[in-house]
Order: structure tokens, then C-alpha cells, then sequence
């Protein structure tokens, strides 16, 4: 049995007196999906945050493939992590945001020939031509000297999405990909992330599309005002929800 | 068949046209009033405009004016960054930094530096407190007027710049800091290479105007007898009483200079627009060259 990718037991976050995660238990093994799916303000962001370190969580056990995330056990005793660690801590982690987030001063290419440069002391000219590998292969093998306001939204998140896979990452977070999206431009965004789960990526992916959940997630789970409401496979949770606070919501989005 | 292009009449501004007659009517009168005016004594002005101190006096406040702004940025990114930094003993600082130098008229903080020699007659460095002194200056030998004028005006250009450097961080969207730092970027790194690119957008046009003032404002260096451009005519007209020709020779080269500053801004600012939007505007030599090929094509089809 191997260990999980993602293993929460748990986890608390409070913004001073306002608490948005109130435990939160899941396992993600390794190569699996898992879609998070619940109403807008219910913590998915946040917990998607505090698995890259974006956020420090205040109670609970949070671990990806084996460490604790933000601290270390040293005997007994929990120490923070140096910044620089974080970092570190973050470079295997690829995060998808739903407003892309791609840098506009740069081309596509050097977005994501960037951080491995930077980060990993990547050679340009390698850096430059996995970047534009990682292109092609999201569909995009002619776009790599167009800046992100010359791209569409779908082709922008498809920039980022090879943005993140750059970075060689065992993990993918992906936090409302195609909210963002015209909905035509969805399925080009899809596609690629469909792709990707079938070659045995760990995938964590907040969305709204129930037809991608229910073909690629191996675990669903349904979340509510910072807790988990529901989890299991697809199948169980999104055609027969036991929840009455589930069946509310799918009707809402379908 | 394609439709054939559009060829509308432009829409007319007959108030432009009245008001741009109204200027140039009051512009004309007004140079010729000085070009006529005896008193200013264009030949005059006109022998001194590139006499060798004036020419050295131009050169001191363009060298003293490159200097500040290069240590007043370099104080100013310094300063903002540590402004911004999580650690409050460093932010402290900046504060204090900040709220000095922005305090100080220029002009009173050049006399300080000038005279504080007297305050301070010898520099040492070693260990603090009185202890054993690794290299020791004399002051006066130190500090002459010119290095006095130059540390004044970089520190009080830092703190300016400081804001304007901040302001710019914070005009930077927050998710590029995200995306930067989960790609595992360090936060000196996404400064370097994310945030403080893109603030250049907002950090280059008051830099440009920054820079004007500080051509300006090198003038306050004659207080404390440093030959700049001002100080120079201001020898030369302290001998031969030729107040006005020897003002106006500097007037003229300080507009020459504030010109061709406001030239480079230009330049620079659009190369910082880069990805802002998806097409640059023409440059003026590019608008002039489209309007000359417009007209000669139109009369080609007349
Ligand atoms: N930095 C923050 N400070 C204070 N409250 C926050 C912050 N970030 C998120 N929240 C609050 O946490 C709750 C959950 O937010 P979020 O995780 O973004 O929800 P979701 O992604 O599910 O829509 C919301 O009530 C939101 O207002
Ligand atoms: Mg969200």
C-alpha cells in the first residue's frame, strides 16, 4: 500500500475569528483525481491554498507525498518552516488559478520557461525548448511568442496549465480552471486536463463541470461552509447524493 | 464583391480651430515681444551660450543629475522593498527613512551635509562605541561641496522614489505573486522578475517627471559654491552685470535638457507598456512618416 499524494486530517484555517475550514479529512493516492465541487464561499480555494503553502492552516495534519506542509516534526516538537523551504515545498506542486494569472510581460514561452530557469538552474536554451514541448503539446506549438493579451482565455490557461507542468510536478491543484471562461472556450481547457489525468497525474481540481467530474475524478467531494459534506466515487455522489445540502447544489449547477 | 471601404467625412471641431488661432496669435506676440526686446540682449546671450564655464556648468548638473537619480532609484527600490517586508524592524526603517528625507526642504538638507563636516570632523569606521578604528577621514577633506550636494540630493531623491517605487509594487495584481511564488520563485525572485517588471508601468512616468525636478533642483548646489550650470552664469554675471543674457543663456539650456529628458521618457514608457496592451501606439516619427505617406497617396488619387 502506498502512501497518500495528499493526506488532510483535520484541517482548521481561521481568518481571525472567522473560521473557513472546520476540518477537513480527505486522501488522495497517487494518480488519482479527485473533484471538489460546492457552493462559492464554502473554503474550496482556501484548502486548495493551504495544500501549495499559500496559507498556514491552524489545526489538524496536513501532508503532501509524505511531508508536512508549512512545518516539520522534529521529535515531538512542530517547528515552522524557513521561507526558502517553502519555496522548495512548492516547486512540486502545480497550481491552475481560475483568473490564469500569466505573466503579461512576458511571452509565452518565457512564462513558462521562467521558474525552471530561476528555480531548478535550468539552461535557457533546455528550458525554452521543454517550453516548447510543453506548448505543443497543450495545442499551442505556434503561440510561443505571443504575449498573453493575445490570447484567448481558453489558450491562456492552456499557457498556464504547461506553465505548471514545467516544473515536473507530482501534484496538480487546479482551482476553477474554466470559470473563467467564455463556454466555448471551455472544453480546448478540459481536453488538456483530461489528457493529463489519463497519463497518471495526481490531480486536485475545484470545478463546476459535473460532465468532467463524472468522466475523470475518481473521487468526488462535496464541500459546504468549511466542511466536507459528501466524498465519494462519482457515481455515488453526483447521481445518487445521500446529502440533502448535495442533491440542493447539483440541481443548482446542472 | 467586397463592399467598398468606408469614406466618411471626419467629424469637424470648429472650437479647436478658434482656440488654436487664439494661442498661436498670443504665442507670437509674446516671443516677439522678447525676441525684439533690446534689453535682453540676444548677442549677448548668444556669446555665452557655449562659452567653455557655461559648458561645464551644463556638464556638472547633467553629471550631478545622472548620479542622484541613479543612487535616488537605487535607495528608492531598497527602501521600497524593505517597506513592504513582512519583518517589522525592516519596514521600521524605511519608515523612518522615509519620513526623514521627505520632511527636509532639499535646499536645507545640502546645507546640512555641507556643514555637518563641522559637526563630525572625522569619519571613522570600526567599532562602534569608541572601539579600535579601522579607517578614519577628515571630514573636510571628505566631504567636499559637490560630494555634500550629491549624497544630499540621492537621499532625499530615495525617499521620493521609495513611494513611488511602493505604489507601483502595490499596483501589481496580487495573483501574480501567487503564481510567481507557487511556481516555488523565492519572494527576492518574483520582486526581480514578476512584481517589479510590471510595476515599471506605474514606477517610469513620475520617475521621468523625478528626474526633471532633479535637474532643477541640482541648481540648489550653488548655495554652496559647487559650479553647476546656474552657478556658472552666476559667476559670470557677478563680473559684467549682464544679469538678464546670462539668465536667459541658462534658461535655455535648461529647457534644452528638460527636452530631451521628456524625449527619453517617452521612449522608455513605451517600452515598459510592453503586454499591456496588444498594440503599441506609434511613435511621433512613425505618426509623421503615416501622415506623410496619407497625404502623398490621396494626392496620388486625386
Ligand atoms: N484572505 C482572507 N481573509 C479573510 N477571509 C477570507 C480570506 N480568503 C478567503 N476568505 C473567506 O473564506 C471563505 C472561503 O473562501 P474561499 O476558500 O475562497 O471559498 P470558495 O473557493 O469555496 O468559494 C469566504 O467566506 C471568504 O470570504
Ligand atoms: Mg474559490
Amino acid at each position: 500500500m502506498s502512501e497518500p499524494m495528499v493526506r488532510a486530517a483535520g484541517v482548521h484555517k481561521r481568518y481571525g475569528s472567522l473560521e473557513v475550514l472546520k476540518g477537513i479529512d480527505i486522501e488522495v493516492m497517487p494518480g488519482e483525481v479527485m473533484c471538489i465541487l460546492g457552493p462559492s464561499g464554502s473554503g474550496k480555494s482556501t484548502f486548495l491554498r493551504c495544500i501549495n503553502h499559500l496559507e498556514e492552516i491552524n489545526a489538524g495534519l496536513l501532508a503532501v507525498d509524505g511531508e508536512l506542509v508549512g512545518y516539520s516534526m522534529k521529535g515531538d516538537v512542530i517547528h515552522a518552516l524557513h521561507e526558502d523551504d517553502i519555496a522548495k515545498a512548492r516547486e512540486s506542486i502545480g497550481m491552475v488559478f481560475q483568473r490564469f494569472n500569466l505573466f503579461p510581460h512576458m511571452t509565452a514561452l518565457d512564462n513558462i520557461a521562467l521558474a525552471p530557469i530561476k528555480v531548478k538552474g535550468v539552461s535557457k536554451a533546455e528550458a525554452r525548448e521543454k517550453a516548447a514541448r510543453l506548448l505543443t503539446q497543450v495545442g499551442l506549438g505556434d503561440r510561443g511568442e505571443s504575449y498573453p493579451a493575445q490570447l484567448s482565455g481558453g489558450q491562456q490557461q492552456r499557457v498556464a496549465i504547461a506553465r505548471a507542468l514545467a516544473m515536473d510536478p507530482k501534484l496538480m491543484l487546479f482551482d476553477e480552471p474554466t470559470s473563467a471562461l467564455d463556454p466555448e472556450l471551455v472544453g480546448e481547457v478540459l481536453k488538456v486536463m483530461r489528457d493529463l489525468a489519463s497519463q497518471g497525474m495526481t490531480m486536485i481540481v475545484v470545478t463546476h463541470e459535473i460532465g468532467f467530474a463524472k468522466a475523470v475524478a475518481d473521487t468526488v467531494v462535496f464541500m459546504d461552509d468549511g466542511v466536507v459534506v459528501e466524498a465519494g466515487a462519482p457515481a455515488e455522489v453526483l447521481d445518487n447524493p445521500k446529502q440533502d445540502r448535495t442533491k440542493t447544489f447539483l440541481r443548482q449547477v446542472s | 464583391m467586397r463592399p467598398d471601404d468606408i469614406k466618411a467625412v471626419p467629424v469637424r471641431h470648429p472650437l479647436r480651430w478658434v482656440g488654436s488661432a487664439v494661442t498661436f496669435v498670443v504665442a507670437a506676440s509674446l516671443i516677439n515681444s522678447a525676441v525684439n526686446n533690446p534689453r535682453i540682449q540676444w548677442g549677448t546671450v548668444g556669446d555665452y551660450l557655449f562659452d567653455q564655464r557655461v559648458l561645464d556648468g551644463v556638464f556638472l548638473t547633467v553629471e550631478l543629475t545622472i548620479m542622484c537619480m541613479v543612487v535616488g532609484v537605487f535607495l528608492g527600490v531598497l527602501m521600497a522593498v524593505l517597506r513592504l517586508s513582512p519583518n517589522p524592524v525592516l519596514s521600521g526603517i524605511s519608515w523612518l527613512y522615509i519620513w526623514f528625507f521627505r520632511g527636509l526642504p532639499r535646499l536645507v538638507l545640502i546645507l546640512f551635509v555641507f556643514f555637518i563636516s563641522a559637526l563630525y570632523p572625522e569619519i571613522t569606521v570600526g567599532v562602534p562605541f569608541g572601539g579600535h578604528a579601522f579607517l578614519s577621514f577628515n571630514a573636510n577633506d571628505l566631504i567636499t561641496a559637490f560630494i555634500a550636494g550629491f549624497v544630499a540630493l540621492s537621499l532625499s531623491e530615495g525617499a521620493y522614489m521609495a513611494e513611488i517605487v511602493r505604489a507601483g509594487l502595490i499596483s501589481v495584481d496580487e495573483g501574480q505573486t501567487e503564481a510567481a511564488q507557487a511556481l516555488g520563485l523565492s519572494r527576492i525572485q518574483t520582486l526581480r522578475f514578476v512584481t517589479l517588471p510590471q510595476a515599471m508601468r506605474v514606477i517610469v512616468p513620475p520617475t521621468g517627471n523625478e528626474t526633471i525636478s532633479m535637474l532643477k533642483d541640482t541648481s540648489l548646489v550653488s548655495v554652496i559654491a559647487v559650479v553647476d550650470l546656474l552657478y556658472a552664469v552666476q559667476l559670470i554675471y557677478a563680473k559684467n552685470y549682464k544679469q538678464i543674457p546670462l539668465l536667459v543663456v541658462g534658461i535655455i539650456w535648461y529647457l534644452a535638457l528638460t527636452s530631451v529628458l521628456y524625449v527619453i521618457q517617452y521612449y522608455i514608457e513605451r517600452r515598459f507598456g510592453r503586454g499591456g496592451s496588444r498594440n503599441l501606439p506609434p511613435t511621433p516619427i512613425q505618426r509623421l512618416r503615416a501622415l506623410v505617406s496619407r497625404s502623398s497617396s490621396t494626392r496620388g488619387e486625386a
